[in-house]
C-alpha cells in the first residue's frame, strides 16, 4: 500500500472528526432531550415515539443520522480497526459534555476511564488509517 | 434473558460494523465531502447488500440494546460494548485482512477497559 497524500491523510482526519463531533453533538442532544420528556419504562413503541415530540431529541436524533452517515463515509477510507480506537475519544467528550454542559458528576473512577481510553485512541492515531489496498481485495 | 440480549448486542454490533466497512470498501473510497460526492455515496448505499445488511444487523443491536436497559441498568450493557472492540479488531484482521500489530491491539485493549470504568 503505497503511502497516501497528505490531502487525502486530511480528508480523512477532517471525516473522522465529523464522526466523533457528531455523536458527541447528537448524544448530549438527545440526553438533554430525553431529560425534558421524563422516564419511559415502556414496552409500547408509542412511548417512545412521543419523545419526538421534543425539538432537542429530534435535532439530537438528526445529528446522530447525520453521525451515521459520517461514519460509513469514515470506513471506506479508513480500517475498522483504526476507526473504533479513534472514535472512541467520543467517549471521553460526552462524559466532559455532560459533565460541564448537563451537570453530570465524574468520579474518581471516571477520570480513570477517560485516561486510559485518550491512551489508547493515541497510540491508535499513530497507525496509518488505512492498511488494505484497492477496493476489491478487502473481503468476503 | 440479560445475557442472552448482551450476546445480540455485541454479535450484532461486530456484525453490523464489519459488514458496513466491507461493503464501503467494496463501494469504494469516498473521495471528496461535498454535497454532490456525500449524494453520490448514499444513492449507492441503498443498493449496496453489504451495507443494507450492516445496518439492519446495527438496528436489532440498538432493540435489543433498549429491551437490556429497561430492564437493568445501563452499566449491564457495557461488558456488550467492550466485548464488541475485542471481537471487531479480530474479524478485522482476519476477514477483512487489516494490518492490526501492537499498537492497535494495545489501542483496543486500553479502549475496551476505559470503556468499562466509565461504566463503573
Amino acid at each position: 500500500m503505497k503511502p497516501e497524500s497528505p490531502v487525502e491523510v486530511h480528508k480523512t482526519r477532517l471525516l473522522t472528526l465529523l464522526v466523533i463531533g457528531g455523536n458527541v453533538v447528537g448524544n448530549v442532544l438527545l440526553s438533554h432531550g430525553m431529560r425534558q420528556v421524563g422516564k419511559i419504562v415502556s414496552a409500547s413503541p408509542l412511548d417512545y415515539i412521543r419523545a419526538f415530540a421534543n425539538p432537542w431529541a429530534v435535532l439530537g436524533v438528526l445529528v446522530l443520522i447525520f453521525w451515521m452517515i459520517s461514519d460509513l463515509a469514515l470506513l471506506s477510507r479508513a480500517d475498522l480497526s483504526f476507526v473504533l480506537p479513534i472514535t472512541a475519544s467520543s467517549y471521553v467528550l460526552i462524559a466532559i459534555a455532560g459533565h460541564f454542559l448537563l451537570g453530570e458528576r465524574i468520579s474518581s473512577i471516571h477520570w480513570a476511564g477517560i485516561v486510559v481510553i485518550t491512551l489508547g485512541v493515541v497510540l491508535a492515531e499513530e497507525t496509518p488509517a488505512r492498511t488494505t489496498n484497492g477496493r476489491r481485495e478487502a473481503l468476503l | 434473558m440479560r445475557w442472552i440480549l448482551v450476546g445480540v448486542i455485541a454479535i450484532c454490533n461486530t456484525l453490523g460494523d464489519v459488514l458496513n466497512t466491507a461493503g464501503m470498501k467494496r463501494q469504494g473510497e469516498l473521495e471528496s465531502l461535498d454535497a454532490r460526492s456525500l449524494g453520490h455515496m448514499l444513492a449507492r448505499i441503498v443498493q449496496n447488500a453489504l451495507v443494507l445488511g450492516g445496518l439492519g444487523a446495527l438496528t436489532v443491536s440498538f432493540f435489543a440494546l433498549l429491551s437490556l436497559l429497561s430492564i437493568s441498568n445501563v452499566s449491564f450493557a457495557v461488558p456488550a460494548t467492550a466485548m464488541s472492540y475485542i471481537l471487531e479488531t479480530l474479524l478485522a484482521k482476519y476477514i477483512l485482512k487489516e494490518q492490526v500489530k501492537w499498537r492497535r491491539w494495545a489501542a483496543v485493549t486500553l479502549v475496551a477497559g476505559g470503556v468499562v470504568l466509565l461504566s463503573l
